[in-house]
């Protein structure tokens, strides 16, 4: 963990010394449900961050509505300090921040390459008048494909290089969508759920592809499930719940914070297992409300009851 | 048996056949769906209206010269400006939304193009149900070829046919080979990418919709080509040559060439038409040579039968080669993974 990042306190929403993404009141509700409604976060620039939490945490939404994919209802984002609000996901791509899918969208029936050169960004060939004329874009596409080819070897995927996307594993697929990531040279790239289905031997490799990012200087945040990748190669932990940010801190003080547990196993997971047990719990609450006014202590559990 | 074979002339039959093949309607046909092959084979796009192209192509062509006197090569250019503004009005709204809804709203809007310019209203531009006449003139006078027939062993076509036929079918080609350079190119592979998954493109800094609504906007100009051309060829423009049913057929055209393949409109076509007519003249020489009863069938049903043949054909080739002609099975086979 970068030596800047130990001065951070643990708590939820807290500053960090250099953020390249900055949240604030960001909501978004789906009708009645409030899937997302983060109060602040800021993502230190550099490192790798993990967003965990339980099943319908929210966490996709939140990527969503960072990467532009969603808009929220209200609320501020900012990347590197100039607001993003509005922006749509390619715009977002241009300026430097990409993303990649929970279920892998690798398009099938192009080959492995133009996959990865469709990547790269600020392509003259693309725009419609110039495609006619090769001689304007056929430099820039050779460049692009060396350095798609390189980045294809550094992800083990050269023998591939001519097949159909299809073609590849699970495990491949999602190797080919990071490297495609890459192609766009971003700043922060944000990985949705990059182990999923993805067999042990990879997901070695891929740790290590995630690992030598950061010692690239990109910044990653990813979502995921598996705690041992969490514990292996996050900096930082934020932690989601209901739509909240509950958590934040290195991982050693994830395990340990209350909320987390509570957030994962539920709050009453110490609550009473035998019969005998909850009537000598209860015995004793009753003797307790006995003592204090009961005019002043029902209202007040009352009250929290409505919150929750 | 052989000799009611032999008293049908296949020497007559393979020329109607080989002729429909090149003739008019394999032309405009294969450039109508080039333009769909653009739209559904390359970018995914589900377009259910692409006569409204050609009809706005048509009628963009035929109001300006016939009603509005307008220069004949003007005529050109405001044919393709009415597609293109179509493709706009169909574009706009509807390509941020699912793919579902291009295709209900084309497949409506080509009906209210239809509609409209069978109206009342629009009868001082359109003149309603008859439709515009007299306007292809100026066309044929560039015309080289002034003799009223030429043949060439057992084929021939009128001066006028020769000259359009050629003219589209090398427009045609032309058209091919852009189109062949387009999807080689970044641009291309942009739309090919769109079509395989629309969000995987915009997270990479493409932006779909305005590539979306440039391939309509191409493949409907090339829609709107193709129903100038026919207009031309047939020197008229009638509202009810736009029938629903054309798209459909297109639609035939591409799916039995193989979608997303730069020949597979020009050869699909060719062997649409050609296969109507083989399958009509067949059967009419049957009829007549008696070797078909008149309890089965007669002269008049000949020509829908023939349609339910070409079902058939295009059902076996779905269950045997449902790529198409030109299609690969090993795209094909990627879908269903």
């Amino acid at each position: 963990m970068p030596a800047d990042m130990a001065t951070i306190a643990h708590e939820p929403g807290v500053s960090k010394p250099d953020p390249v993404l900055a949240v604030e009141g960001m909501r978004r509700t789906f009708g009645g449900l409030v899937a997302v409604d983060v109060d602040k976060l800021e993502v230190q620039r550099g490192v790798i961050t993990a967003l965990i939490g339980p099943n319908g945490a929210g966490k996709t939404t939140f990527f969503n509505l960072l990467t532009g994919f969603d808009q929220a209802d209200e609320g501020s984002k900012a990347f590197n300090g100039s607001s993003i609000v509005g922006k749509s996901p390619h715009q977002l791509a241009r300026m430097g921040m990409v993303r990649t899918f929970q279920l892998t969208k690798s398009l099938t029936k192009l080959s492995v390459i133009d996959n990865m050169k469709l990547g790269a960004k600020g392509q003259r060939g693309e725009s419609f008048l110039t495609s006619i004329i090769p001689p304007l874009w056929i430099a820039q596409e050779r460049e692009i494909e060396a350095r798609a080819e390189d980045l294809l070897r550094r992800f083990k995927l050269d023998h591939m290089r001519n097949e159909y996307a299809g073609t590849l594993s699970g495990g491949q697929r999602k190797l080919l969508e990071m490297a495609r990531a890459l192609m766009s040279n971003p700043s922060v790239i944000c990985l949705d759920e990059p182990m999923a289905g993805v067999n042990p031997a990879l997901t070695q490799s891929l740790l290590e592809h995630v690992k030598s990012l950061r010692e690239e200087g990109i910044t990653v945040i990813f979502v995921e499930h598996d705690m041992d990748v969490v514990r292996d190669i996050s900096d930082w932990v934020v932690v989601m719940a209901e739509g909240r940010i509950i958590a934040e801190g290195p991982h050693e003080t994830i395990g340990k914070n209350q909320a987390v547990i509570d957030a994962y196993l539920g709050a009453h997971h110490d609550a009473p297992l035998s019969f005998e047990e909850e009537e000598e719990q209860l015995a004793a609450a009753m003797s307790a409300l006995a003592e204090t006014d009961q005019g002043e202590a029902d209202p007040a559990g009352r009250s929290t009851e409505e919150e929750e | 048996m052989t000799a009611l074979l032999a008293a049908v002339d296949w020497g007559q039959i393979g020329t109607l056949t080989v002729s429909a093949g090149l003739g008019v309607d394999a032309m405009v046909f294969a450039m109508a769906a080039m333009g769909l092959n653009i739209h559904f084979g390359y970018t995914g796009l589900l377009n259910f209206g692409h006569v409204g192209f050609m009809a706005v192509g048509g009628y963009g062509v035929g109001i300006a010269i016939a009603t509005w006197g307008w220069n004949p090569y003007l005529g050109l250019v405001l044919g393709v400006v009415f597609a293109l503004i179509l493709a706009l009005l169909l574009g706009v709204p509807t390509l941020r939304l699912r793919a579902d809804y291009l295709a209900i709203v084309t497949i409506a809007a080509s009906e209210i193009i239809r509609f409209l310019a069978r109206s009342t209203t629009l009868r001082p531009w359109t003149r309603g149900t008859e439709g515009l006449n007299e306007f292809a003139g100026e066309f044929y006078a560039l015309n080289p070829f002034k003799a009223t027939f030429y043949d060439w062993g057992p084929f021939f076509f009128t001066g006028n046919n020769l000259f359009i036929i050629l003219i589209g079918w090398g427009f045609t080609l032309l058209l091919a080979l852009l189109i062949w350079q387009l999807m080689r190119s970044p641009w291309g592979r942009v739309l090919k990418a769109i079509r395989e998954d629309e969000d995987a493109a915009r997270a990479l800094g493409k932006n779909a919709y305005w590539y979306k609504l440039q391939a309509l906007m191409l493949g409907g100009a090339i829609g709107g080509i193709a129903g100038m051309l026919q207009v031309i060829a047939k020197s008229t423009v009638q509202p009810d040559t736009f029938q629903p049913v054309i798209t459909f057929f297109i639609w035939t055209v591409l799916i039995l060439g193989g979608v997303g393949r730069v020949w597979s409109p020009i050869v699909g076509s060719m062997i649409f038409w050609g296969l109507l007519a083989l399958v009509e003249n067949v059967l009419r020489q049957f009829v007549t040579e008696g070797f078909i009863p008149p309890s089965i069938m007669d002269q008049n049903q000949v020509g829908i039968f023939r349609f339910m043949a070409v079902g058939i054909g295009l059902m076996t080739l779905m269950v045997y080669r449902p790529q198409g002609i030109f299609g690969s099975r090993e795209e094909m086979a990627l879908d269903a993974r």
